[in-house]
């Protein structure tokens, strides 16, 4: 029954947002563009609070994964336009549409293998140092690819198509929590908090706790591919720079805010964090504050980084930790 | 031959570097277990802390380069780092003692990142110049060296060198004979019982993130001596280098952390230097720490000194 449910909630909402969509045009680039940016964040958030919130991971290189989605998707749309060419006869937007589905999901699956080589070796470890071997998987991902001409190396590479429309980022962040909160709430997501809970009590169950993390690590890294997909499609210029470390500090502030653990807190999260640094923007434009002052607020990194030091200190388990978004009796 | 002797002495220089930094991160965690991750932005601060002494220093020998001056700005940053990493240790961490370790390390990466970017706002984002202390260039070698006259060795690198080992005599001079030293070497066995035998693990604490901050400004120091650019997001790679550096060495071991920061330094500049003949990219240098930890986690997670802790339930 619950299932259901929640199918016929994800097809509503992917009727709203195919609604919604329709509007896209009305709406002032700028609050667009953040639009599109809070669409992309949720995906990132939500699927990295796979790993660190449910599976009690640290992974500090989810921006790693989300640039191998984004380079895979966009040498994709780039070097095989014949493909739309021999879809052409379907119609230009069902064409279109199995085509950037198709690159979103070489995207994804290329970040998720990847996510799966890096996964395999790196959980064995646990706490800090999975944190910084994740951080330096991350990093070595991105210098690779600064190093590689032809993928432009660290001039960066420019996206032609603009693929990510509003619908696309939406429907693709729908999907994404459809499946993370029914994989939580699956048999695969009891494995999940157990070996978050206690992992040697989980293994001496004889729950193979590798296979777990595993499994949420590369299918959180196949949803930041897809984000990386989507992301690529619509800011149409990707750089390795882009995808640094601060990236992949910026989505753990947004799980740790939420709460990790959360899906809704996560959502809620991506988007205050999005908006916040426009909102601080718009604020240092205000004539009357103390010059000093101005400069603080276009820094977004500042406020981020307080918040996450007084989080801590004041409540480690988020704005809504410890608050699933809807219970079930198991 | 000379080349590689050459890379050799380079690389010992950057080692010697890395080595203080990971002392700070190997102290840290022998007392607390965890990783304090803005301890690579106190070696920046070192290097700004340096920045703004210097000229008020060098007025008293008109502006000119001079050793004293050298050594008192080099005391006066390991101080003001001392001090930087008592105040973080009891502002940030202190009230999460008894809390989970990822709650620490998440507050760690939080202290950094204000750092890096109160930095950017403070000392401005832009690169600076830092004063000429000591007058560097490069030794002149006598001509009966014969072929190790074409070496170049810089005033700048015998001294960071020199400078590392009196840092590091100090250093076991502390640790294994003074009182705080032996308390600080109990702290990391068992806390519970240091507090049992009247050692206030408070300010034992505060001691090695005093002792730990410490070094690493004088790596800032040091290393503005031998590259003047300083930016306040110099202490990203390093920082994290020096990290890998100790994990290498044996977290938690302080003769571990000096032999891990100096092979880390000579293996990273010879793979540059060396990057045409082993078909490796210069542009992959920062990723050589990375490579080097996973192998290291992954056959001795260990490190090289470090001891086998069992897990207890």
């Amino acid at each position: 029954m619950m299932i259901e449910r929640t199918k016929v909630i994800l097809i509503a909402s992917l009727a709203l947002i195919l609604a919604a969509s329709h509007f896209s045009s009305h709406i002032d680039p700028y609050y667009y563009d953040i639009t599109l940016s809070i669409g992309i964040n949720i995906i990132l958030a939500v699927s990295l609070n796979l790993v660190n919130g449910y599976t009690g991971q640290f992974s500090l290189g989810h921006m790693g994964f989300m640039a191998v989605g984004a380079y895979t998707a966009t040498i994709f749309t780039t070097y095989l336009p014949g493909l739309l060419r021999i879809l052409a006869p379907l119609g230009s937007l069902l064409s279109v549409s199995i085509f950037f589905g198709l690159a979103l999901a070489v995207g994804g699956i290329a970040a998720g293998i990847i996510g799966l080589l890096v996964g395999i070796p790196s959980l064995r470890l646990k706490g800090d140092y999975l944190a910084i071997v994740t951080l330096g998987f991350g990093e070595i991902i991105r210098v690779i690819i600064e190093n590689v001409d032809a993928l432009g190396g660290a001039r960066g590479l420019s996206v032609t198509a603009v693929y990510s429309k509003l619908f696309w980022v939406y429907a693709m962040a729908a999907v994404t929590i459809y499946v993370v909160l029914n994989l939580v709430n699956s048999t695969y997501g009891r494995g999940f908090l157990s070996v978050r809970d206690d992992e040697i009590a989980a293994e001496a169950m004889g729950i193979n706790t590798t296979k777990y993390k595993v499994l949420a690590f590369s299918l959180a890294a196949f949803f930041a591919g897809i984000a990386g997909g989507l992301y690529a499609h619509f800011k149409q210029f990707i750089t390795p720079d882009g995808f640094n470390f601060m990236g992949s500090i910026s989505i753990v502030t947004m799980v740790i805010l939420g709460g990790m653990g959360s899906t809704g807190g996560a959502v809620i999260a991506a988007i205050l964090l999005t908006i916040l640094p426009e909102v601080l923007r718009k604020v240092s434009d205000y004539p009357f504050l103390p010059h000093w002052l101005v400069p603080l607020l276009k820094n977004q990194m500042i406020p981020y980084s307080l918040l996450l030091i007084v989080m801590m200190l004041t409540r480690p388990q988020g704005l809504f930790g410890g608050i699933p978004l809807k219970r079930k009796s198991a | 031959m000379i080349e590689f002797i050459q890379q050799l002495i380079n690389g010992l220089s950057l080692g010697a570097i890395y080595a203080l930094i990971a002392l700070g991160y190997t102290m840290v965690y022998g007392v607390l277990r965890f990783i304090n991750f803005a301890h690579g932005d106190v070696f920046m601060v070192g290097a700004f802390a340096g920045f703004y002494i210097a000229p008020a220093v060098l007025k008293f020998s008109n502006g000119n380069p001079s050793w004293t001056g050298a050594a008192i700005v080099l005391i006066l940053a390991m101080v003001i780092c001392a001090i930087l990493g008592i105040v973080i240790e009891k502002l940030a961490y202190r009230p999460l003692r008894d809390r989970p370790r990822l709650t620490v390390l998440i507050t760690a990466i939080g202290v950094s990142l204000f750092l890096e970017n109160f930095g950017q706002y403070a000392f401005g984002v832009d690169p600076q110049f830092f004063p000429d202390l000591i007058g560097d260039h490069a030794i002149t070698i006598p001509a009966w060296c014969g072929p190790f006259t074409d070496l170049t060795i810089m005033v700048s690198q015998v001294l960071v060198f020199v400078i590392t080992i009196v840092l590091l005599v100090a250093l076991r001079f502390i640790v294994m004979k003074t009182k705080l030293g032996m308390a600080m070497r109990a702290l990391s066995v068992n806390p519970l019982a240091t507090s049992l035998m009247g050692v206030n693990n408070d300010v034992v604490i505060s001691f090695t993130f005093g002792l730990g901050s410490a070094l690493a400004g004088a790596a800032g120091i040091l290393i503005s001596i031998q590259q003047p650019s300083i930016d306040p997001l110099m202490g990203l790679q390093p920082g994290i280098k020096a990290f890998v550096a100790a994990v290498l060495g044996g977290i938690g071991n302080i003769p571990g952390a000096a032999l891990g920061g100096v092979l880390l330094g000579v293996i990273e500049t010879l793979v540059v230097g060396y990057s045409d003949r082993l078909h490796i990219p210069s542009g992959y240098r920062d990723a050589v720490a990375f490579f080097l930890l996973i192998l290291i986690l992954l056959f001795k997670p260990t490190g090289l000194l470090g001891r086998v802790e069992r897990e207890k339930v």
